[in-house]
């Protein structure tokens, strides 16, 4: 598929950031003409995917984070949201519901969210080496949900 | 975020504005355990007319005030929430855990 546009930002792995990305991505989805409720769904996914990053990636020191969006000709938006932190043992139990290594400040429930808001969500991960979580959705048209 | 208080007859009524995210939940949970030691009301109700935006941040703020809340034997509700912090919940399937309400009228 054609890619037709793209962004990317890069940030340090400070909290006061999390508005300021999902933001950033909203405002670069909006040339798709969504939804508000599309696009309250992009902004949700981008928060957990970010704060995942600050919360986990970088648990007691300051980090870069990237995040990459990307725009196809079937109006489908890709996320890519990168760090260089600590990485994560056993993906598929992190993606389980419920599951989480923050105590009782979250609620182990960022990738179930991210797996409802979005179409797809791919998970990569290397300890010691940074998570990169890559996530798709597709924008119906205006004339497609009449 | 910012956080209004009001206290009348046994129920703690605790109004938030702003976005409640990882960001600002610090200081939203220091603030309603504050208040709840303070006035130990038999119920607490969460005003989220103003939340503008949520994320799973702010289920982990709900838990932690359900739990504080059950341990002085009262209740929790969330009332006046808007549609992207109901689809959050409703997502985390934490509406089957605390009673939501949302707005009478017109979505904000
Ligand atoms: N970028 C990351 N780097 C390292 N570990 C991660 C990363 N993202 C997620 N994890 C791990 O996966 C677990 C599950 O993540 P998820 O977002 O589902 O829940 P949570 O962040 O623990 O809680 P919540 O998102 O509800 O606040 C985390 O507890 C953490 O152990
Ligand atoms: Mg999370």
């Amino acid at each position: 598929m054609d890619e037709i546009n793209s962004v990317k930002i890069e940030f340090l792995s400070r909290s006061r950031n999390e508005s300021f990305a999902r933001t950033a991505v909203a405002c670069f989805a909006a040339q798709l003409d969504p939804t508000l409720d599309e696009l309250g769904d992009i902004k949700t996914a981008v928060s957990e995917a970010v704060t995942n990053c600050i919360v986990h990636a970088y648990p007691d020191s300051l980090g870069r984070i990237s995040v990459k969006a990307r725009l196809f000709g079937d109006s489908s938006l890709e996320i890519a949201v990168r760090d260089w932190g600590r990485g994560i043992e056993d993906i598929g139990a992190a993606r389980a519901p419920m599951f989480t290594t923050g105590g009782d400040e979250r609620s182990g429930m960022g990738f179930s969210i991210m797996e409802s808001f979005m179409d797809k969500l791919r998970v990569r991960s290397k300890p010691g080496r940074g998570t990169t979580v890559t996530m798709t959705r597709r924008i119906a048209s205006r004339a497609d949900a009449r | 975020m910012n956080l209004e208080t009001e206290f009348v007859g046994g129920t703690l009524r605790l109004r938030f504005d702003g976005e409640l995210d990882h960001h600002a939940a610090k200081k939203a949970v220091a603030t309603i355990e504050e208040y709840i030691d303070a006035f130990l009301p038999r119920r607490c109700v969460m005003d989220f007319s103003g939340v503008t935006f949520m994320d799973s941040s702010g289920i982990a703020v709900l838990i932690k005030t359900r739990k504080r809340m059950g341990e002085l034997d009262g209740t929790l509700g969330v009332e006046n929430i808007r549609k992207q912090p109901m689809r959050v919940l409703r997502a985390a399937g934490v509406d089957r855990i605390v009673p939501i309400a949302a707005p009478a009228a017109k979505e904000a």
